[in-house]
Order: C-alpha cells, then sequence, then structure tokens
C-alpha cells in the first residue's frame, strides 16, 4: 500500500525534477495536442454563443468536412477545389441544418435542443458514410511530419504548424466578431436575442452564418486531425475530446475554449507519462473529464465563462 | 362515448387520491398486467421474449430511473451506462461471493451498491448545473467503465475480462444462466419492473417526488422555500441510480447472460437519454413509450427490409439505419417536444369528448 502510494504521490514529482528537459517536452507536446482539442471546442462554443445549442454534432461535423474533402480528393478534384467544395458543403449543411431544424426548435429548452442535436449527429455519421464509404482514408494535405529540434527538445513541425493555424484562426474569428458589421450583429445576439430582433437583426441569418462558421472550423479541426491519424469514424469521437475543454473553459468563452484545450492538453500528457503507469494506463479517456470536474468545483461556470445570475 | 367519467363519484379521500382515477382506465390497467403475465409468457415465442419483451422491460426499469433524476429532479445525467455497469458488477460479485443468497435479493443489493456510487457521483450536482453538470456526469461513465476493465478484481481475474451471469435457482427454479427458459426471465423482469414502476408513480405523487419538482422548476425558490438541496438533489441521484442499477444488473443475468463493459459504453446512456425525452420527461408512462419506441425501432429497421422483400448489404443498411433513426429522433422533437406521453394526454381528452365534441 505504501508503495503505491509512493507511486502516486512522491516518485512522479521526483522524476519531473530530475529530467527537466523530457518534462518541458512532455509539457510542450501536452500544449500542442490541447491546441487540437481548443479547434474543435471552437466550433462548440460559437454556436452555444450565438444560438444556445449545445451542439453534440461538432464532433460529427468535422468528420463530415473532412470525409467530404478526402472524397473529393480520392476523385480527382485538385486540393484548392476540394477546398473550396467542402467549405460550399457545409454552408448548404447549415443552411438547411436552420431551416429544417432549428427553425422548429425555437424557444424549446436547451435539453430538447441538446437531443436535437444528438439525433443529428446519427443522421450526419450515417449521411458521410454513406456518401464516401466507412473505411480508413489517408488524407495528405503537404504538412511535413518530421521532428524539430529547439534547445535540446524534440518536437514535431505538424503540431507545431497546427498551433501556428489554430492561432491564425483565432485572430480571424476575432477579428471578424471585433470589426465587422456581421459579428457586431452575432454578439448582439449572443447578449441577447429578444433585444437584437428588436433593433433588427435577423435572427435566422445569424444562425445561419454561425453553423456555417462552425461548420468551417470544424473543416479546419478535421483537416488536421484527419492528416494526422486519417480519416475515418472514430474522428466524431473528439467531440467526446472536446466536451471537458469546453466546460472547464465556459462554454461561452473563446479564450476559454483555448485556455481549456492547453490545461487539459498538458494535464493528460503529464498524467499519462507521469501517473499513467501506477494506475495502470488509459488514463486519457476519463482524466480529462476528472479535471474540468475539479476546476468547475471552484468555479461552476468554467474559468471564463458568463456568471449566471439567478433571482427568484 | 365509452371512455368517459361522469357518474363515477368520488366518495372517499383514497378513491380521491387513486393513481387511475377513471374506472376505465384503471380496467385497462388491470387487463394489461394480466395479459403480460398470464398469456405473453405462454404465447409469445422465445425470440419475442429473449429479443424484444426482455430488453424493452430492462430498459423501461433504467429510462425509468433517468427520467426520475431528469425528468423529475432537473439534474441532466450522461452516466446511466456507467450506473448500470456498476449494477452489474455488482451483482455479479455478490453472487459469486455469496452463491446462497436468493437472486432478487442480489439484484437489490446491486441496486443499492449503485445508489451509493451514484450520491458520490451526485456530489458535484450541488454546485454545478445545468449542462455543465451533464458533462461533468460523463466523467462517471468513462471513469466507471475504465475501473471495471482495469482492476481484475471486478472480473474475477477472468482472463478474457468478461462477466458471465453463473446459473441460480429461485424457489426451486432455474432463474439465471444458460439454463434459465425465456419465459421465467421474462416474468422475473416483469415483476420488478411492475413494482418498481409502482414505487416511482407513488414516489413522485408524495413528497419526496414534490421537492424534486420544486428543485427542478427554480432551485433557489424551493431552497428559500425551506426545501434542502443536498439531501433532494442526492435523494434523486441515489434513486435514480438504484433503478439503472437493478436494470444493469437484470440486462446482465437476464438479457445478455455474458457481458464485456462495453456494452455499458456512452451509446448505452445517449439511448436511455432518447428514451427520456421521446418518451416525455417528467412522465412515468413515458418511460415505457420511450423505452419502447427506442428499443424496438432499430429491431424494425433492422427487418423491414426483409418484410418487403428488399435484400441490401450490412453496412448500407447500417447506414441507412443511423439516417432514419437520427431523423425520427428530430422529426418526433420538432412535432411534440413533451414526449409521446404528451401525444397521449391529448389523444386521450379528444377521447372523452368524443364522438360529440362541443
Amino acid at each position: 500500500m505504501s508503495e503505491w502510494l509512493t507511486a502516486i504521490f512522491i516518485s512522479p514529482f521526483l522524476d519531473m525534477a530530475s529530467g527537466p528537459i523530457f518534462f518541458a517536452e512532455v509539457v510542450i507536446s501536452g500544449l500542442l495536442a490541447g491546441v487540437m482539442y481548443s479547434m474543435v471546442a471552437l466550433g462548440f462554443v460559437l454556436i452555444f454563443k450565438a444560438s444556445g445549442v449545445f451542439n453534440f454534432s461538432q464532433g460529427v461535423m468535422v468528420l463530415f468536412a473532412a470525409l467530404t474533402l478526402v472524397g473529393l480528393m480520392e476523385r480527382g478534384v485538385p486540393l484548392w477545389l476540394a477546398l473550396l467544395l467542402t467549405v460550399a458543403v457545409m454552408i448548404t449543411l447549415a443552411y438547411a441544418i436552420e431551416r429544417v431544424m432549428l427553425r422548429q426548435l425555437v424557444n424549446q429548452d436547451p435539453f430538447t435542443l441538446l437531443m436535437a442535436t444528438i439525433g443529428l449527429n446519427f443522421f450526419l455519421e450515417g449521411t458521410g458514410e454513406l456518401l464516401w464509404g466507412s473505411n480508413v482514408k489517408k488524407l495528405d494535405v503537404g504538412i511535413p511530419e518530421d521532428s524539430l529540434e529547439v534547445a535540446g527538445m524534440l518536437l514535431n513541425k505538424f503540431d507545431l504548424i497546427a498551433a501556428v493555424i489554430a492561432a491564425v484562426l483565432v485572430t480571424v474569428l476575432a477579428v471578424l466578431s471585433q470589426k465587422t458589421k456581421i459579428g457586431r450583429a452575432l454578439r448582439a445576439v449572443a447578449d441577447d436575442h429578444q433585444a437584437a430582433t428588436a433593433v433588427g437583426i435577423p435572427l435566422t441569418t445569424i444562425w445561419v452564418t454561425v453553423w456555417a462558421v462552425s461548420g468551417i472550423v470544424a473543416l479546419v479541426a478535421g483537416i488536421m486531425w484527419g492528416a494526422k491519424s486519417g480519416v475515418q469514424f472514430s474522428l466524431s469521437l473528439i467531440a467526446l475530446k472536446a466536451l471537458p475543454v469546453l466546460i472547464l473553459g465556459g462554454l461561452t468563452s473563446i479564450p476559454g475554449a483555448i485556455v481549456g484545450g492547453l490545461i487539459i492538453g498538458v494535464g493528460e500528457k503529464v498524467a499519462e507519462v507521469y501517473w499513467g503507469p501506477v494506475l495502470g494506463g488509459a488514463i486519457e479517456n476519463w482524466f480529462a473529464y476528472v479535471l474540468a470536474m475539479v476546476f468547475l468545483m471552484f468555479r461552476p461556470h468554467g474559468l471564463f465563462g458568463e456568471e449566471i445570475i439567478e433571482r427568484v | 362515448m365509452i371512455y368517459r367519467e361522469t357518474g363515477q363519484f368520488k366518495t372517499s379521500y383514497r378513491s380521491d387520491q387513486s393513481i387511475f382515477p377513471i374506472v376505465q382506465d384503471r380496467w385497462a390497467i388491470y387487463l394489461m398486467v394480466a395479459v403480460a403475465y398470464l398469456i405473453i409468457p405462454f404465447a409469445a415465442n422465445e425470440y419475442w421474449l429473449q429479443a424484444i419483451l426482455i430488453p424493452f422491460l430492462i430498459f423501461t426499469m433504467a429510462a425509468l430511473g433517468l427520467n426520475l433524476l431528469t425528468g423529475y429532479a432537473g439534474q441532466l445525467s450522461l452516466g446511466t451506462g456507467g450506473f448500470m455497469a456498476v449494477g452489474a458488477y455488482a451483482a455479479y460479485k455478490l453472487t459469486t461471493m455469496f452463491p446462497a443468497v436468493p437472486m432478487p435479493l442480489v439484484f437489490l443489493a446491486a441496486g443499492l451498491v449503485t445508489a451509493v456510487v451514484g450520491i458520490v457521483f451526485g456530489l458535484p450536482s450541488l454546485r454545478i448545473k445545468g449542462l455543465y453538470l451533464a458533462v461533468a456526469t460523463l466523467a462517471a461513465q468513462f471513469f466507471l467503465i475504465w475501473l471495471f476493465n482495469r482492476v481484475g478484481w471486478f472480473y474475477n481475474y477472468n482472463p478474457s475480462g468478461t462477466i458471465t451471469a453463473p446459473p441460480r435457482t429461485f424457489l426451486g427454479i432455474m432463474v439465471t444462466g444458460p439454463e434459465a427458459t425465456a419465459p421465467v426471465r421474462y416474468l422475473v423482469c416483469l415483476t420488478f419492473v411492475a413494482v418498481f414502476a409502482l414505487l416511482a408513480k407513488n414516489m413522485v405523487r408524495s413528497e419526496i417526488g414534490r421537492t424534486w419538482m420544486a428543485i427542478r422548476d427554480m432551485d433557489i425558490a424551493a431552497e428559500i422555500i425551506g426545501i434542502r438541496p443536498l439531501t433532494t438533489k442526492l435523494s434523486a441521484f441515489a434513486i435514480s441510480s438504484f433503478y439503472c442499477g437493478v436494470s444493469g444488473a437484470l440486462f446482465l443475468f437476464l438479457y445478455l447472460g455474458s457481458i464485456e463493459t462495453q456494452a455499458f459504453d456512452i451509446t448505452v446512456s445517449f439511448e436511455v437519454l432518447f428514451m427520456v425525452i421521446i418518451g416525455g420527461m417528467g412522465s412515468i408512462l413515458g418511460s415505457f413509450i420511450g423505452a419502447g419506441f427506442i428499443s424496438l425501432m432499430p429491431i424494425l429497421l433492422t427487418n423491414a427490409p426483409h418484410w418487403i422483400g428488399l435484400e441490401m448489404p450490412v453496412d448500407l443498411a447500417k447506414e441507412l439505419e443511423a439516417i432514419i433513426f437520427g431523423g425520427l429522433i428530430i422529426f418526433f422533437l420538432i412535432v411534440e417536444p413533451h414526449g409521446l406521453a404528451r401525444l397521449w394526454q391529448i389523444g386521450k381528452e379528444k377521447l372523452r369528448r368524443w364522438p360529440f365534441p362541443y
């Protein structure tokens, strides 16, 4: 028993202290993995902010976008055209979802909306596989995969590029929402639906826009994840990875999604490397959730989430 | 014309508070229970009992549990699969440790173990609310499944990692194990569901159910009028987990016989949640309808092409099934967001005035 306790409470820290370079390597690879989670979480936040819908199907949208892109490329469409076509598909999808589903479910409670997106999850999963087949596909968009040495640490070039792309994505989103007219409208809707409609902002257009934007974010995430681990069904399961990121950062906050992703990424990697062997491995399935829950105990609305003030 | 309560006077508090105040309803229920107990076990064949009715009853049990928690107490939980796994593994450990204990007691004890686990995982609900809580309950789902996979003690160090229901008799009749006949398994399930559905109905009509509903509708207001959030929320988690635990134990012992942790993965949690939402949140009847709908629909969708003489490859059928399943769920949520139980309620009102509406 005492051996076991030592293995949990003492030796991991000794290991960290004795190998600082290795520790830094673990932390950095965790940060980079976290960036990938953040990209998926971003799509959730965008939709939740603007329409109050907890879009469970974001993971499948990632899969759907990646499948469409790969499917088109397999049929000999050049990369740039395939990208454009996939963006067009995602926009059409956003439009269809708004028309068929969201419009009918206005003012329902959040649980019902959540369930509807889980239904959508099944629907898109089936459709994607029906159209493009369910075997594993390789996605090659020309990102180098070899390692790079920085200050004695081995880093994967691919992860670094992913981080840069995520940074660009967040910057673009920030500029879009702060400087453009449509961005202002988006923020107005996110703040208060009724007030926004009262000043003449068309709610339905805004919804189509956010779903389309988060569809494009899903495409970017799909390209990065697909290039990393192949385009296959399990890609849709990254939604389950993004959920703890989401609640840790706060459902309504874009910076929260980023910071949450980084915390979860680092926490998961460090725990896996230093505590994994003691606990019997494969702890990455639940560790993120437990970590998020610990944070929620202190901040029930996530780190940056909007605090809901309740009155009787 | 036939379905009308005119002339049925209530002369005592007892009759005023009965579960089915209308005589026709009461007779319909008596009739259904009689059919379920006396006719179905003898008339239905093995396939119907084992592949359709038993899973329906088991999922009804789980849906009842989740409905108490989500529909009545307002705490959204995505950990149902994990709690069912606790029930199954607890029952397995108990009956292998104490083979002499009669099976129904083992099921109940497994439920109690699950209730304790439920309280532990319900603790965050005191601090976290709504969707944040829903995601936090996923921690229970993933952690419990991982635990049962990793720790050999739970599956008696069986090299394959599966747990198998050992043969056990109750009152001289084989209830579990490969030898138990389908009608016996069915009757055990039916008895559990009938008793616990009645209990659930009475719980939600009494003080505990009312406090749950108060917490659901507005927890701050409930707190101000003197309802303790701590005991209310935790009792909801405990009782709901008890139901899920019993359901998980039945799932192992009376339905599949032998399982791995995969049988309780997150899709089960979603399925049970679908049952509650499609059936009707905050409705006992809804749990039955929802469980029937969700557990029967995949069977229907798999078999339908055969009936109309259409043969298709397996993967195509699977994809179409997912599409239709997803589509139907969205459809039902749009048509009746309050669930099928509400449709029945509306139909009942119509029936009362039929055939002479004002």
